[in-house]
């Protein structure tokens, strides 16, 4: 098991006392692609940040396990999850506008991530940043490597993110919402990349994003958030076969070119979910 | 980078422009002030004709904008005119005043700079705890206390009290006049003589003056630097540079704090001409013989050459010190274009 979360809790403090973002997660991964899905603070990326301890310096973190490859992740120190951070566990998130260093070159971040795990000389990291910008198939490696992240297009940047997570050759990709600030036909450019580099790697991968349909298509298993809970975990095939009021209401909400409607059905909550 | 020397080049090309406003904006303050030079030359009790003879040998009977260009002509020719006060030339005194306050200005910025960041970036990195507050009480005080006030605690103190400093001005009375003047930097023409009695005297005289002046800096420059480093490490990026496996030195300085720097070059810049124009209360407390002391002088005695040419090499600091803020955007900040 990579994996292997047990009644995961994080909350936050507030001035009406503490509050639960993520309230009882248990969830277990191996090599496979798991999504999770959910609404805005759902939970689903503190849920995914846990496992590399890197949350808001205000959560806390608690649970009955929280382990990465046998490594309990909750007693670990910040060394001991340097060692992990990048060089097993690589996280990739929205928008690169924000995400990439604004004054550092994608081929300096590249090369950065790679010399932070590898031992080799500042040649070989540029060279090894190269190597990585072609995987990810960009035409122009050296123009790229030499260009700052604002001078890059949306798809280009996240690219760079996604050359620069896999420098260290790592074994679980978190991918939060990676499409999610870029243009719907760049967005199967990226997840047909990420789809092929995970399977050519042999890489585990969650995949975090509000897409039910894309998230199926794309994972082995799907779990859908709410309220800081997992409420339904299925197979990415049995989609329709969902028991979950939320999750039902969810798929009823979209449009579907074979059964045209009048009118789109509304998601009516219920309280009862978040209890 | 091309358009980037471009946009320098244009910003320079401002600098002429600002100037002669000021030069003309001075000089116009200088003649409308209800201020009569002559009486200030002659005194009060001269005979009418005196007056009238030294009215004439200034100009002042010519229509103002004749005045405002022989004075441009002058000025273009490195001429200040003469300062009623030292009858020296203008030229002369700020060659003697000016290094004083330089001296004392470059001292404090580097104080201020080498604790001064240091101390916001940790404030920042600990944001909220005990050594937090610490540094934001500390700063708050040397922001809010009256330097005049902090300059006085300290002659009282390591002066008057405890006799660990010497008294105020820049030199002891038996050096003065024995240091060949170079730089015109006391610490720097001492050591220049080889003499190290004077120059640990100069050392001595500075460390009060300098050092409430840096507190006073520091104060400003640390907590600049602690709300850019707050908002810096805010930044999605600082979770990529964490979530890359990188220590947490390497996070705060190369990540963070290198999305900062450009902007702190502003703040430095535009800290350091502030001490170069400000210092005025601080050379009064200590009687420490600068520009600010100079311009303060002349301005009581209605010695208007000599507060237009200081107010001229103040001006030509601040807006060298803007350009140079400038080039630093330019040249360093890759998303300037």
């Amino acid at each position: 098991m990579l994996v292997d979360i047990a009644n995961l809790r994080v909350t936050f403090p507030t001035p009406r006392g503490p509050s639960a973002a993520v309230r009882g997660v248990s969830i277990s991964l191996g090599a496979e692609k798991l999504g999770i899905v959910g609404e805005s603070g759902s939970g689903k990326s503190l849920t995914a940040r846990s496992i590399l301890k890197l949350l808001p310096g205000n959560a806390t973190l608690a649970a009955d396990r929280l382990s990465f490859d046998g490594i309990d992740i909750l007693a670990a120190n910040e060394r001991a999850m340097r060692a992990i951070r990048g060089k097993r566990a690589g996280l990739i998130m929205q928008d690169p506008k924000y995400s990439l260093n604004p004054v550092m070159t994608a081929g300096g971040q590249i090369a950065e991530a790679w010399r932070a795990h590898h031992k080799g000389s500042a040649r070989q990291a540029r060279d090894a940043a190269m190597d990585l910008l072609a995987q990810v198939q960009i035409r122009d490696p050296a123009r790229v490597a030499q260009a700052y992240p604002h001078e890059l297009s949306g798809g280009m940047g996240q690219r760079v993110m996604i050359a620069m997570m896999l420098a260290p050759d790592p074994e679980l990709l978190i991918a939060d919402e990676p499409t999610s600030a870029l243009d719907a036909t760049v967005q199967a450019e990226i997840l047909r990349l990420m789809e092929d580099l995970v399977a050519r790697r042999g890489m585990a991968l969650i995949l975090i994003s509000h897409d039910l349909p894309l998230v199926s298509h794309f994972c082995d298993r799907v779990a859908v958030m709410y309220a800081g809970r997992i409420v339904e975990e299925l197979r990415a095939g049995d989609l329709t076969r969902a028991t979950h009021p939320y999750t039902r209401g969810l798929l009823d909400c979209l449009p579907a070119l074979s059964h045209p409607q009048p009118r789109l059905k509304v998601l009516v909550r219920d309280a009862a979910w978040s209890a | 980078m091309r358009h980037r020397l471009k946009a320098l080049a244009a910003a320079a090309a401002s600098v002429p422009i600002t100037l002669f406003g000021l030069v003309l904006v001075t000089f116009l303050i200088g003649r409308v002030m209800p201020i009569d030079p002559v009486i200030a030359i002659v005194g009060d009790h001269a005979p009418p004709d005196v007056m009238a003879r030294v009215r004439l040998e200034l100009g002042l009977d010519r229509p103002l904008l004749v005045q405002f260009g022989i004075y441009l002509n002058h000025l273009l020719h490195g001429d200040l005119g003469r300062s009623v006060m030292t009858s020296h030339s203008v030229v002369h005194d700020i060659k003697q005043f000016f290094p004083a306050t330089l001296e004392l200005a470059i001292v404090a910025i580097f104080v201020a700079t080498v604790i001064g960041i240091p101390l916001g970036v940790l404030a920042a990195t600990r944001q909220g705890s005990r050594i937090d507050t610490v540094v934001r009480v500390f700063c708050l005080a040397g922001q809010s206390v009256p330097i005049f006030l902090l300059g006085l605690l300290c002659l009282v103190i390591f002066y008057v009290k405890l006799g660990w400093a010497p008294g105020t001005g820049r030199e002891d009375v038996i050096f003065a006049g024995t240091i060949p003047p170079v730089t015109g930097l006391l610490t720097i023409d001492t050591l220049l003589a080889g003499d190290w009695d004077a120059f640990h005297d100069a050392l001595a005289h500075l460390a009060q003056p300098a050092g409430v002046l840096a507190y006073f800096s520091m104060a400003y420059i640390t907590r600049m630097t602690r709300a850019f480093m707050l908002d810096a490490l805010a930044g999605e990026y600082v979770i990529t540079a964490r979530a890359k496996g990188l220590s947490a030195a390497r996070v705060v300085w190369r990540h963070a704090f290198g999305n900062i720097s450009v902007r702190l070059v502003t703040v430095l810049a535009l800290t350091f001409a502030g001490l170069l124009e400000g210092a005025v209360v601080t050379e009064t407390v200590f009687s420490w013989p600068g520009i600010g002391q100079y311009l303060t002088v002349s301005l009581l005695n209605a010695d208007m050459n000599a507060v237009l040419g200081a107010t001229l090499v103040i001006g030509i600091s601040y807006l060298l010190l803007n350009l140079l803020a400038d080039a630093a955007y330019t040249l360093m900040d890759p998303r300037v274009r």
